[in-house]
């Protein structure tokens, strides 16, 4: 996970603390170089495939009707994906965070656990739940309820791989910022929401925007998971990236990569504000510099 | 005043600070349904094959192959993550160059990047028509839909996890001991080797297993540039939406229990690492 | 304000659970008018666009009636295996009929007879299999032996996943058969010595063609006839060649109705029609326009006709048996396939 640390200045160092000019001088062109190549070079190529045939080529990729309705589906997902997993956050970071409990770091884990799971893993498991053949297919299937191959498993499987985003954020935050400031307002005869929105939630605010932006980028980005439980519905039940992945098997390439821009688009809105974040608020946002 | 929360005898300490039970109770509903609950029904499925079932089709040779491929090239991957990860991890922290918060901002672009989309970016720059896979080309390596293309693609997802935990510890290391150790009469590379590496060891173990976690299993990315030929560049994830397509429920329910285990085991380690760093270096 | 206790806790759980559930099952049920979903297999796409927009206006015009058909295209196995799983598919238009079998079989939603139900055993069109080469076709490939000359590099989809896979498969091996001395030994061996050949498996036909146009990979594509035509016209006909072989399989996507949905939506009738719709003139010319054979010929224009030149098409039943031993002896788990694979050969 993405760690909100701002990068600090580079003070000067003592000759003998640092590596000989030349030497500093090449590593920085190498990892430069590297990250030009491996990183920045995809990203431009999407935008430069995007316009390939000119404005007019990439204006008409959004006039398709399935275009159009796979972004209302995407954000559709991801309003109501990113809200659940902002509350479930709050909530786990809380009861985590707040309170000395056995059996913690397991729970700790097991929020993590998402994280490490393959997508396709984690689009199966819903297909093996809520499919015909699954465990409970027959019983939906009795009482018409569609979950696999509709909006509910598409939102399922966002919440899951989006599931630690927040609370991992939030967790180690609120950890170190400990529990005076909210047992003095009890203390002083505030009642526990007020104390949560008047104390709590103005030290954390910035630790949740910033968690919120990473796990939407995340949720309207997703693939192998939403591949797995949408059925492909055109107009119905492809979101963003699966229409990108539709659009390159027709050959259409200019398309493709235009609705693929819009993607790459919030990404970099995404670093742009999370790198704002970090320089401006990083005290508030990480739990010391030393966390992982 | 809030009544003060029933001690739950020593399972919980007690506490002034009130809402555990709606945030527990709520964490644990979520947890449950949307976690384990569908995680539950995967081991369920492949428990009715037990362990002799998952065994026959993890060395069925094909899935033996598939998981070879993912295994090794994410090991690989995760090795050139985590090298140039720590190079752009020091360049980052401890030299001054212009652009530098630029660059810092582009390391997290795998992060909010849709893995569809840089599979398909990836696929198009390195192609042996690509802008990349071109001048490969002449050298004759070729890129896309071989293992090489994987392997690239691997390490495009897991750097920022290696450049993003040991960046942290690079920055607090104490100047003092550097210039100590040079006062000592040792040279820069003994300094390095010798006095800053051995505490970030952890980090970069950590970062490596998250960047080796991350790459087993990537999918989406990967698909578009792999060959996907049984054998030589399948992976572990895709024969899992295959086997799913021949209707062999069986056969994707053991790949995807066997991926579930790495994936603990993995975290696992993640965290002996951080206990024993704990102990040996007092940080995490 | 009311403070938090463990009672209040209790109670808004319950309530936050009631939430939930009330809005994934809200969710589930937000169907209005009429509407169609055909799940089809990869290369349909650009005719089921045209056919659906000309069934929308029938439709319209004998009943008054607006109805709505949505598509999902996909490998031919994934397609099958989504329906199984619980697409609310109307109708199936796929592949190969073993798709259409494994849904009848595993799932229930289809009667076993489903060949039955409609004219010319549910087909409406077949198609065959042919080759695209690059322009001036180089490696002088003229029929399927000559995709094992050694320096030829061939692009098919992996026939577990894909339903043009299976066809070029097969096509390969009834070659090879007939060839042969109608022996199956000499025909696995060589089916075996055209997959060695193969350097990228996708999942797809689409896959495939975009490896081989796009991405300017291997020497010959075989694939669907109207795959073929679809590509050379799109990608230019300065780029690429087609070679039609003297001999090919006669390659069956049959459709079918997914009674079991149909009855639970209540759309059958609109289902039942949009697949006689697939039989009827307007249908059968727009077949032919993309490439397919249509199975009444003399619905369809003539200059579209010209594009399909006879080819000597073999039956693979006629060779190997019943569908299920088809797919039992080639495709599935242990089959011929998984056998040849065996032993990479790279």
């Amino acid at each position: 996970m993405s760690e909100a640390a701002a990068l600090p200045r580079v003070s000067p160092q003592p000759a003998v603390a640092t590596e000989g000019r030349p030497v500093r001088w090449v590593l920085t062109a190498l990892a430069i170089g590297f990250l030009a190549l491996f990183l920045v070079l995809p990203l431009i190529t999407v935008f430069a495939q995007a316009f390939a045939k000119g404005w007019d080529a990439y204006r008409a990729a959004f006039d398709e009707p399935d275009a159009r309705s796979a972004i209302r589906l995407t954000l559709t997902v991801a309003a109501i994906a990113v809200p659940f997993n902002l509350v479930f956050g709050v909530a786990a970071s809380w009861a985590i965070a707040k309170f000395e409990f056995v059996g913690k770091n397991l729970l700790v884990t097991l929020i993590d656990l998402p994280f490490s799971v393959s997508p396709v893993v984690s689009g199966l498991i819903y297909v093996l739940l809520f499919g015909a053949q699954g465990l409970l297919g027959p019983w939906l299937l009795a009482n018409d309820i569609q979950i696999i191959f509709a909006l509910p498993g598409i939102v399922l499987a966002t919440i899951f791989v989006t599931f630690p985003f927040v609370a991992r954020q939030l967790i180690p935050l609120m950890q170190e910022q400990g529990n005076a400031e909210e047992e003095a307002a009890l203390t002083l005869g505030a009642s526990g929401w007020h104390v949560f929105r008047t104390v709590t939630l103005p030290n954390i605010r910035w630790a949740l925007l910033y968690s919120v932006l990473l796990c939407n980028a995340r949720a309207m980005g997703e693939f192998g998971a939403v591949a797995v439980v949408s059925g492909h519905i055109r107009g119905l039940t492809n979101t963003i990236p699966l229409h990108v992945e539709i659009l390159y098997n027709e050959y259409n390439f200019v398309a493709s990569f235009a609705v693929a821009s819009v993607l790459a688009s919030l990404a970099l809105v995404t670093l742009v504000i999370k790198s704002g974040l970090e320089w401006r608020y990083s005290d508030e946002l990480a739990a010391g510099a030393r966390r992982h | 005043m809030p009544e003060p929360l029933r001690p739950r005898r020593r399972l919980m300490q007690p506490s002034v600070i009130p809402g555990f039970g709606l945030a527990f109770g709520y964490m644990l509903t979520c947890l449950g349904l949307i976690v384990l609950l569908p995680l539950a029904a995967l081991v369920a499925r492949a428990s009715g094959l037990g362990l002799s079932g998952i065994w026959e089709v993890a060395t069925d040779p094909r899935v033996a192959a598939a998981l070879k491929v993912s295994f090794g090239i994410s090991i690989l991957a995760a090795l050139t993550a985590s090298t140039f990860g720590f190079l752009v991890a020091w360049v980052l922290t401890r030299y001054d160059f212009p652009g530098r918060r630029v660059v810092d901002a582009v390391v997290d672009l795998p992060f909010a990047l849709p893995t569809a989309v840089a599979g398909i970016a990836l696929a198009s720059l390195y192609a042996p028509n690509g802008l990349v896979g071109a001048q490969l080309a002449k050298l004759g390596i070729q890129a896309a839909y071989t293992p090489l293309g994987i392997y690239i693609a691997m390490v495009f997802i897991g750097l920022p996890f290696a450049v993003r935990t040991v960046q942290p510890l690079i920055v607090e290391i104490d100047r003092e001991i550097e210039e100590a150790s040079a006062t000592l009469g040792a040279d820069r590379l003994h300094t390095l080797t010798r006095v800053i590496l051995p505490p970030l060891i952890p980090a970069v173990l950590t970062g490596f297993a998250l960047a080796f976690a991350r790459g087993v299993g990537e999918y989406g990315s990967i698909i578009f540039i792999a060959g996907n030929l049984p054998y030589v560049s399948e992976i572990a994830p895709l024969l899992i939406v295959i086997k799913l397509s021949e209707f062999d429920y069986k056969g994707a329910c053991a790949i995807a229990v066997i991926m579930l285990a790495i994936s603990f085991a993995t975290l696992l380690a993640i965290n002996l690492i951080q206990a024993w760093s704990r102990r040996r270096f007092g940080y995490v | 304000m009311i403070p938090f206790n463990d009672r209040t806790g209790r109670r808004a759980r319950a309530v936050l659970a009631t939430c939930l559930l009330a809005a994934t099952l809200g969710a589930g049920q937000a169907r209005a008018q009429t509407e169609l979903l055909n799940v089809s297999y990869d290369p349909t796409r650009e005719l089921y666009k045209e056919l659906n927009a000309a069934f929308v206006e029938d439709w319209k015009a004998k009943t008054g009636e607006t109805i709505t058909v949505r598509v999902s295209h996909g490998g031919s196995g994934s397609q099958a295996r989504t329906v199984i799983d619980g697409v609310p598919a109307d109708v199936v238009t796929l592949g190969i009929p073993s798709d259409i079998d494994a849904i009848a079989r595993i799932s229930k939603k289809i009667p076993e007879d489903w060949r039955a139900k409609l004219p010319n055993a549910g087909l409406p069109y077949v198609s065959t299999v042919v080759f695209l080469v690059r322009k001036g076709n180089p490696k002088g490939i003229k029929d399927w032996g000559d995709l094992v000359k050694p320096d030829v590099a061939v692009i098919t989809p992996n026939p577990k996943t894909s339903a043009g896979g299976r066809w070029n498969f097969l096509a390969a091996w009834g070659y090879a058969y007939e060839r042969d001395g109608k022996s199956a030994e000499k025909a696995n061996a060589f089916v075996g010595q055209l997959y060695k050949q193969v350097p990228v498996l996708d999942t797809g036909a689409r896959g495939s063609t975009v490896t081989f146009a796009q991405r300017g990979l291997g020497d010959v594509l075989p694939t669907w006839e109207n795959e073929a035509y679809l590509v050379f016209e799109e990608f230019g006909r300065d780029k690429f060649d087609v070679v039609v072989p003297p001999t090919s399989i006669y390659a069956e996507p049959p459709v079918a109705l997914v009674d079991a949905n149909v009855d639970k939506k209540g759309t059958r009738k609109a289902a039942e029609a949009y697949l006689q719709f697939l039989y009827s003139d307007r249908a059968q010319a727009l077949f032919a326009k993309h490439r397919y054979r249509p199975s009444r010929p003399e619905a369809a224009r003539k200059e579209d006709l010209a594009f399909l030149p006879e080819v000597k098409l073999f039956k693979i039943e006629d060779l190997q048996g019943s569908w299920d031993d088809i797919q039992k002896r080639n495709f599935d788990s242990g089959g011929l396939f998984d056998q040849l694979s065996k032993a990479p050969g790279r």
